[in-house]
């Protein structure tokens, strides 16, 4: 499969003593929603912005559509698309004026008709011709992805495009991106500290900390649910606790994760149905069985345990 | 090239703030014509006190050529506040918005991208300069008339024959124009290092309050880093309007009486002007963009 983005060894160290990327490698394949995933000051907004050649790297290579970024910026940046972290536009512009100057830099000609068509998608059509000063944040979100989107780019960087947005704005981003992988076989590449989001959408994906790559791979080799924690709420988690290590779920019992607030168990998934009639044949009183297969459980899993890569 | 001008043209005009210094022009010279249109004797009076006993002079000498020599005067040292304003902003207030990322993920260098944001800053300069002559210029000779121009210098007075005046408001008016777009390109290359406009516009017009102090002052230390700093050469417009006398002490008429002087002050400020804008290139295309 070719390589839409293929990172090595980038690095990006600010003065001497703080190094926001170490030594990241990673490849993007064409057609991929490749999730960029970080605690916050991770390193993301830092490796995109190299990404668009905003920020200069201190080592390391890049290459986007099989050509060198620094060598081949402005080839490669007719086939990007970017919305990198809050939306930024002209506060004193309309929409339609913000997306028509964004139209001429990309060097695209297009009409009114088109233009309005295009706010139109974002669900913007009706606001048009209104200064975006007056705009709440999941409009101007959903501005900056029609701005991001004007050129019909190949790749698409989106940092953190969930920010701000209430859940409707959310699902309507995550519909996009579905959208503009399945429909329009574009790449997109997309950060979110919202980790729920991007196990919906990513294809592949990669969890970086502290500059450095955790993990990178197949979303859905990564989240096996034959291997699910499952945290359980009952009347008396010590009693609850004993009677599990005394059955045969014992060797499923996370001793070390589980305290008096709640217990944690990893299990096959759809062994569920069984644990939960166990729990009640053995007399527990239970208040919530909580399958944790989401990649936030993964996520916070592994980054408290760190093991570079 | 010709796209990104029109782009950075299109946001300087849709701003409300670019015609502040439209409408404080309009407002400064309104205001001085209508004071000197109602009691111009008594400002007349006032300059000629010391004279009116050796000279007797006739004619119309508050016409309109006059008025805008004293508009200039007073006006041009406040224009580069005005300057300033969006020349100072251009590239601050695109990082304080957040899109000047926008701009930079374009398919241009970022040296293209600085040399359409400068030629924009520089058309709206030379804009306010045309708008300023409309106003200063026109607007006098329509309010005043016109006659001879009679100009009264620290120790001498000039006296300009009505046909040979309006060339050399062309000359001075052209002149500023290059003075003012040193100040664009020195606000142009403070607004680099931040991300907010009010930093950039201050410092712009310290540089020049500064400069402008050690220009006039006169001590003679001072006098040998004068020669360098452009504030000195910013008033060279004024010797557009000093005439060459011949042996027998008579205007030689369409005569600068130091034509050098012009040259070698257009030649700093030019200078100046380069190499601000060269110095912003160097810096901005290292420069980390993280707002």
């Amino acid at each position: 499969m070719s390589s839409v983005i293929q990172v090595r060894g980038l690095t990006k160290k600010f003065g001497q003593q703080f190094t926001a990327v170490n030594d990241l490698s990673f490849s993007v394949h064409k057609g991929d929603v490749y999730g960029f995933l970080g605690q916050n000051g991770a390193g993301k907004s830092t490796t995109i912005r190299m990404l668009l050649s905003l920020i200069e790297p201190t080592a390391g290579e890049i290459e986007i559509f099989g050509l060198p970024l620094a060598a081949n910026r402005s080839a490669i940046m007719q086939k990007v698309g970017a919305v990198i972290e809050k939306p930024a536009m002209y506060e004193y512009l309309t929409a339609y004026q913000n997306l028509k100057i964004f139209s001429a830099l990309s060097g695209v000609s297009k009409t009114k008709t088109k233009l309005l068509q295009e706010l139109g998608v974002v669900g913007l059509a009706a606001r048009a011709q209104d200064n975006v000063g007056t705009f709440s944040q999941g409009m101007k979100q959903r501005l900056a992805i029609a701005m991001a989107m004007v050129n019909d780019p190949e790749l698409i960087l989106l940092d953190e495009p969930t920010n701000g947005l209430d859940p409707q704005g959310i699902a309507d981003i995550r519909n996009l991106i579905l959208n503009l992988s399945r429909e329009q076989g574009k790449t997109v590449l997309v950060s979110s500290h919202l980790l729920s989001e991007i196990e919906q959408v990513a294809t592949r994906l990669i969890i970086i900390d502290k500059g450095c790559k955790l993990v990178e791979g197949d979303s859905k080799e990564l989240f096996d649910t034959s291997k699910t924690v499952v945290a359980i709420q009952t009347l008396d988690n010590k009693k609850a606790t004993e009677l599990l290590l005394q059955s045969n779920w014992a060797g499923q019992l996370l001793v070390n994760r589980s305290s008096d607030k709640e217990i944690f168990m990893q299990l096959d998934e759809k062994h569920l149905p069984s644990l939960h009639k166990s729990l009640v044949e053995m007399g527990i009183g239970v208040l919530s069985v909580k399958p944790m297969h989401s990649l936030e459980d993964y996520f916070l899993q592994i980054t408290s345990t760190p093991k570079y890569v | 090239m010709y796209s990104l001008v029109q782009v950075e043209l299109y946001k300087i005009f849709k701003r409300p703030r670019t015609y502040i210094a439209f409408g404080a022009v309009a407002a400064l010279i309104g205001i001085i014509q209508f004071g000197l249109k109602l009691d111009g004797k008594s400002y007349l009076d006032f300059m000629l006190n010391d004279l009116s006993s050796s000279l007797e002079i006739d004619g119309k000498i508050l016409n309109g050529y006059l008025v805008c020599y004293v508009m200039l005067q007073l006006l041009l040292v406040h224009v580069p506040l005005l300057i300033a304003l969006i020349a100072a902003d251009m590239i601050s207030g695109e990082a304080n918005m957040g899109t000047l990322r926008l701009l930079l993920i374009k398919p241009y260098s970022r040296t293209t991208l600085l040399l359409a944001k400068f030629i924009a800053a520089t058309i709206y300069t030379l804009l306010l300069l045309v708008w300023l002559a409309i106003l200063a210029l026109f607007g006098s000779m329509l309010l005043f008339g016109t006659d001879d121009m009679f100009l009264l210098k620290t120790s001498y007075v000039v006296l300009l024959k009505e046909s040979d005046v309006f060339w050399r408001y062309i000359g001075a008016f052209g002149f500023a124009a290059l003075a003012m777009t040193t100040v664009a390109s020195l606000g142009f290359f403070l607004s680099v290092f931040a991300e907010n406009s009010i930093g950039p516009i201050v410092a712009t017009m310290s540089v020049i309050v500064f400069f402008t102090i050690l220009s006039t002052l006169n001590i003679p230390i001072f006098n040998l880093i004068k020669p360098y700093l452009f504030t000195t050469h910013m008033i060279g417009w004024k010797e557009f309007f000093d005439i060459k006398v011949n042996d027998s002490n008579e205007a030689i008429i369409g005569s600068i009486q130091n034509p050098d002087k012009i040259i070698k002050a257009a030649v700093v400020l030019f200078i100046h002007t380069i190499g601000f804008f060269v110095a912003t290139v160097l810096v901005f295309r290292k420069k980390d963009i993280l707002s």
